[in-house]
């Protein structure tokens, strides 16, 4: 038997809801480490040989 | 599996999953207070000497606001069963059921860890500690402990809610200071004839929901006189931070005329009829000390932004 769980149509929309807040959440995060990583450490983190 | 709907599956709304909206885990954070928290630490941070990078002072800000809110979360998560008894909190999101207790749990403590860790990491760690220590307090040593056992709950508990202007301080200054100590008190012992005040027209919330506020332990007539001595500290202590230097003489000017606002509505709360069901005067003095908090904070950052931009 296959099991899985039907989610009724307001579970649905409140995890979709749940999975955007926490997409935006977490781009917000990368942001806040990039700027902050400049800001501490100056432009000359990003002048680096690669 | 009892729970089946059509072809084996299994019927999420039996199963009782989460409906919760981000909205309601905002409403974990209490916005309300955190607001408060965030204003406080502001003005910290404005008024402590030094500078901080504008972007890291944004980030300290954020980091004060998530902590105070996971602790908020904490505290909504230990005390679901007596929210949902009373009139103020039961639509609380997880007393009303829309958020489980152990999301509540997780969503605070994963909140709190990452909230100090990046102020650690990206300011200092003095005023993560402080946040630590804040958080530390309002959860365990106020929520778990102090809430349901003693009527001095608010007196000790306030602690937490008096810190977020320390930590700001610190997070410029890397120090705490006498002058970081003022406006910790300030709240401190701000915070007991506020609460009270509240207590006293909610009495029979908290007595439903078996928690000593004073009102229910020590009597109404007591709880009156401790809110106009308590009155009277917060407005001697609302005028040091002129007398200590670090404000204004227009700051001394209104913290001493709110002071005294402060007292003479405390002094109506001590003159109240006991036969004063709607209790006026006490609503009145509640109004009035969320003014009172927030003119002297306001004027501290006006002090603060002036100064700062005179030198």
């Amino acid at each position: 038997m296959i099991e899985r769980v039907d989610l009724t149509d307001q579970q649905k929309r409140a995890r979709r809801r749940r999975s955007i807040a926490l997409a935006l959440v977490l781009a917000a995060l990368v942001v806040l480490f990039y700027v902050a990583t400049i800001v501490k450490f100056g432009p000359a983190i990003l002048d680096r040989a690669l | 599996m009892a729970i089946t709907g059509e072809q084996g599956a299994l019927n999420g709304a039996e199963l009782g999953l989460s409906q919760a909206e981000p909205g309601d885990y905002f409403a974990l954070l209490k916005p309300r207070v955190m607001s408060l928290v965030v204003f406080t630490a502001f003005v910290g941070m404005i008024i402590a000497p030094g500078t901080i990078h504008p972007f890291l002072g944004m980030v300290s800000i954020l980091c004060i606001a998530v902590g105070a809110g996971a602790s908020g979360a904490l505290n909504m998560w230990y005390d679901a069963d007596i929210d949902a008894v009373m009139s103020r909190t039961a639509s609380r999101p997880v007393p009303a059921g829309r958020v489980g207790p152990s999301e509540a749990l997780a969503f605070g403590l994963v909140l709190s860890a990452f909230s100090i860790l990046t102020l650690g990491l990206l300011v200092n760690w003095l005023s993560a500690a402080l946040l630590a220590f804040t958080i530390f307090f309002y959860v365990v040593i106020y929520t778990m402990w102090l809430k349901r056992s003693t009527p001095q709950n608010i007196v000790i508990g306030g602690a937490a809610g008096a810190l977020p202007p320390m930590i700001g301080w610190a997070c410029v200054t890397g120090s705490v200071s006498w002058e970081s100590f003022v406006l910790f008190l300030m709240i401190f012992l701000w915070t007991p004839p506020h609460f009270w005040a509240l207590a006293l027209f909610k009495q029979g919330d908290y007595h439903k929901a078996g928690v000593p506020m004073l009102p229910n332990v020590a009597g109404v007539k007591s709880t009156k006189r401790q809110i106009f001595v308590y009155a009277i500290i917060t407005a001697l202590v609302g005028v040091l931070p002129y007398w200590m230097g670090f404000a204004s003489a227009a700051y001394g000017i209104l913290a001493t005329g709110l002071g005294l606002g402060f007292v003479w509505y405390a002094y109506k709360v001590l003159r109240m009829s006991p036969a004063d069901e709607k209790m006026k005067p006490a609503k009145a003095m509640f109004g009035f000390s969320l003014i009172y908090l927030f003119a002297l904070f306001a004027t501290l950052l006006v002090d603060g932004l002036t100064q700062g931009a005179g030198a």
